[in-house]
């Protein structure tokens, strides 16, 4: 398997890149996320540009639509846009790659940004594809702070209620939020408990780990008769100490400075991942 | 006096489609029985979807299977509908572009008695204002019939409003004029235009009637189309005439009537009224006790012309 550690670590190099270009970003999140999409896109989920509207296709739906740098990268990456058309175009006046996804460019299936519509929506995909016999899958990130958000409970009680086999819901558990801890801004522990109560198969695991992250799937996959979520434990702003578990970093542009460190960070990282 | 509300004419045509086309979707918030689509269920629980009462997951998981190719008709009390999953509708359907028919039933006043939580006297409004969604309110079974065929067709959104019970029929059966988006003349005359949507296509049309015998002459439009409004036929009404008269069973701030006045205002400035419910809690009563409680029928709309043309 190439090695997607590495790669995820050059990836948030480039969503430094496009949050300084666009002057503006989720960074935080971005960083805490990347793992999650660089499994599923590499390593898990069967998409690409040239199968992009083949009804098989496997779908994905970032309900946490903020951490659209992290995706812009993960599509660019994959092929879908180039990394230098978004460096240019990001936030700009007329652009289409604006600050949450946005389904008029390719691989991007739903319009987000507005938190807790992600899973009802892969709820009427994953029903589609049963409808259908398909047996593609059906992901969606959710953020943490984003279970505040009632409609993802309407979605959970969907979920488990149609036994959906064919979903999984990944949580991005960072435990920050744009004001501080999680736990401070509204209780959140228990997740575990929470879903199961709604029937769905619940697997934690180090969010920030993209092996254990793929044996995550491969378990959901093999999960049947109930939907699985992911509670994907992971450090926001993970990549570099001037970042990591600070709630300030939710959304900022790093000085010139913060930049330079946070670049060589990522790139210690990197290279550290290349030698693993 | 017509038995079949517009409603089951709704699931008539989609029963006739669901047969041929697997795609046709159902799908309700424990609103099948109110939706006349129970037998739509029945006969095709492969092709329906309950969702519970949770109007926000019912919209979200429409846009989520037409995504996927379906052709979703959502159908959920208008109140409901149009503002507790009014974020999903923008969001989910509108701004995402998905092929998902919004039908509001019971809407306006027609829940009567149950309370302004149950008039949806917003739902044009609130609908009209967010882009790429279409806002339809058809005037009798017929009609109705003839919309949900044509929207069958297309794969864009629309929200379709409807009410509870069974209204006249302003068509023949095998005579109903329609053209997608057009409003349809069912009267023509220079003194004043009657602009109407909805159940209020009937008033409109008695009203015309009652100032012919006094030697006034009426255009009447059902305007089931609000939006896209057909401007065209507003501006080809509105010229002659020396009065313009809009009426729809909505509060009076956003509905067809200020859509109707920006068109008169900008093309062919002439009075204009527009008759609707009040910017106030509705009073308790049947649709029909409502309407003639504030003159939204056809005598209280001849009346009103005849005062405005002095």
């Amino acid at each position: 398997m190439e090695n997607l550690k590495a790669k995820a670590y050059e990836l948030r190099k480039h969503v430094v890149d496009i949050i300084m270009a666009g002057k503006g970003g989720h960074i935080g999140g971005d960083m805490s996320v990347i793992d999650i999409l660089v499994t599923l896109y590499f390593d898990q989920m069967n998409i690409s540009p040239e199968n992009m509207d083949d009804p098989n296709r496997d779908l994905f739906v970032l309900s946490k639509g903020h951490s659209v740098e992290a995706y812009y990268a993960v599509l660019a990456e994959k092929g879908f846009f180039s990394y230098e058309e978004v460096l240019e175009n990001f936030s700009k006046f007329g652009s289409k790659f604006i600050g949450h996804p946005n389904n008029k460019l390719p691989g991007i299936e739903m319009n987000s940004g507005s938190l807790g519509h992600g899973l009802p929506v892969c709820i009427g995909m994953a029903l589609a594809s049963r409808m259908d016999g398909r047996t593609n899958r059906v992901y969606t990130v959710m953020g943490d702070g984003e279970l505040a958000e009632g409609s993802v409970w309407e979605g959970a009680m969907a979920g488990g209620h149609y036994k959906l086999d064919n979903l999984c819901a990944i949580v991005d558990r960072n435990r920050l939020q744009i004001s501080g801890s999680t736990e401070d801004v509204m209780h959140h522990d228990s997740q575990e408990e929470r879903w199961a109560s709604f029937g769905w198969h619940v697997i934690s695991v180090d969010g920030n780990d993209i092996s254990a992250l793929h044996d995550a799937f491969e378990e959901a996959k093999a999960t049947k008769g109930k939907p699985t979520v992911v509670i994907a434990n992971t450090i926001k702003g993970c990549g570099s100490p001037v970042m990591e578990n600070k709630a300030g970093w939710h959304h900022k542009v790093p000085s010139q400075d913060e930049y330079e460190q946070i670049m060589k960070d990522l790139e210690a990282r990197r290279e550290a991942a290349l030698h693993e | 006096m017509n038995k079949i509300p517009n409603r089951q004419a709704i699931c008539e045509v989609l029963m006739e489609r669901a047969k041929d086309d697997r795609d046709v979707v159902v799908l309700c918030s424990d609103s099948r029985g109110s939706a006349s689509l129970a037998p739509f269920a029945n006969a095709f629980p492969e092709q329906f979807v309950e969702v519970g009462i949770a109007e926000q997951n019912l919209v979200s998981i429409s846009a989520g299977l037409a995504k996927c190719g379906k052709k979703p008709f959502a159908a959920s009390p208008a109140c409901f509908l149009s503002t507790r999953s009014y974020e999903q509708a923008k969001v989910d359907v509108a701004y995402s572009n998905t092929n998902v028919k919004l039908i509001g039933i019971s809407g306006g006043v027609s829940y009567g008695a149950l309370g302004m939580s149950h008039h949806s006297a917003q739902d044009i409004a609130a609908m009209s204002a967010i882009p790429n969604m279409r806002v339809y309110l058809p005037s009798d079974r017929h009609q109705t019939r003839k919309l949900v065929e044509a929207l069958l067709e297309d794969n864009k959104p629309a929200y379709i409003r409807v009410g509870r019970n069974p209204v006249e029929d302003i068509y023949e059966e095998d005579n109903v004029p329609f053209a997608m988006d057009q409003a349809t003349v069912l009267k023509e005359g220079t003194d004043v235009a009657i602009i109407a949507c909805g159940e209020m296509v009937r008033p409109a049309k008695e009203a015309a009637e009652i100032l012919e015998k006094q030697g006034i002459f009426a255009t009447v439009l059902d305007m089931y189309c609000v939006k896209p409004l057909d401007t065209a036929a507003v501006i080809r009404a509105a010229e002659p005439a020396k009065l313009v008269v809009t009426v729809e069973e909505h509060a009076p701030f956003g509905g067809l009537g200020s859509m109707v006045a920006q068109v008169v205002g900008a093309n062919c400035p002439t009075k204009i009224c527009n008759l609707a419910l009040p910017d106030a809690p509705v009073i308790t009563g049947t649709s029909k006790e409502v309407f003639d409680y504030y003159g939204l029928n056809g005598e209280g709309i001849a009346k009103k012309v005849v005062e405005l043309l002095g």
